[in-house]
């Protein structure tokens, strides 16, 4: 089990493909960034297509999440100096 | 390329659920040993309880890592490689190897894209880069071939 899953976390969506993922994202964040992958985000370098859409809603962050053998689920958790370290290092999009 | 002791490859497997990656990941480890190269393999716990199962003393597999731990070694700058083969069947094998393609941005990169829905799952590949799409689920052989062909490996060894 990778340190991520160790943290409280909730499941916003699962068995999506990563595609539709940075759609998820995009939409139902207030704000969103992009990342490239093996940025690490809660300790762990994140996988995916490049450019990685995250996004925060407050202190939350909520992220791709992508296991070899589950797929890619959308996670969410609440950790205030998270989501101001991603407002630093993410990229914010020209257009959404 | 040419095959010297230095080359330095890495093999990304993904989920083991379709049969034939783990016999061609052994293939192609015994092949990238032939040609020179040192490799390593990553992949999650049961691909490597798979291999180690398949070839216990180690006759053809060699260093075998956790997907995370091969991305960190990249990240932090203590591994690099000339050529990646990634072999993928599903959307979460085509983002570890879009994330391998993106850290390894000037080595040479096949996907070896398998299983029944091969045709489908490679139109997800966003990046440039070598592609061997076979739908290949308990068969080896035609993928085999293609690798052959892609990598010059000499069939007539095999």
């Amino acid at each position: 089990m990778g340190c991520i899953e160790e943290l409280t976390h909730e499941i916003l969506a699962k068995g999506l493909t990563f595609k539709e993922c940075r759609e998820f994202i995009t939409k139902t964040c207030p704000t969103i960034y992009h990342i490239q992958p093996g940025t690490k985000l809660f300790g762990e370098g994140i996988i995916g297509n490049p450019p990685i859409v995250v996004g925060t809603d407050g202190n939350t962050v909520v992220f791709p999440y992508v296991k070899p053998c589950h797929g890619t689920f959308i996670l969410k958790i609440e950790d205030p100096k998270e989501a101001t370290r991603l407002s630093i290092i993410g990229v914010k999009p020209n257009k959404r | 390329m040419t095959d010297t002791d230095t080359n330095k490859a890495l093999i990304v497997l993904g989920c083991p659920e379709v049969p034939v990656q783990n016999a061609i990941a052994i293939y192609t480890a015994y092949q990238l040993k032939n040609h020179g190269y040192s490799f390593l393999i990553a992949g999650n716990p049961a691909v490597m309880k798979l291999l180690m199962t398949s070839d216990p003393e180690k006759h053809y597999i060699g260093k075998m890592t956790t997907l995370e731990k091969a991305v960190e070694e990249i990240t932090s700058g203590d591994a690099t490689y000339d050529l990646c083969i990634a072999f993928a069947h599903s959307d979460a094998g085509i983002s570890y190897a879009a994330t391998m393609k993106y850290l390894l941005p000037s080595a040479r990169f096949i996907t070896i894209v398998f299983g029944r829905e091969a045709e489908n799952i490679s139109k997800l590949i966003e990046y440039e880069g070598e592609q061997i799409v076979e739908v290949a689920v308990h068969n080896p052989m035609q993928l085999r071939k293609k690798m052959n062909e892609v990598l010059g490996w000499d069939a007539s060894k095999n």
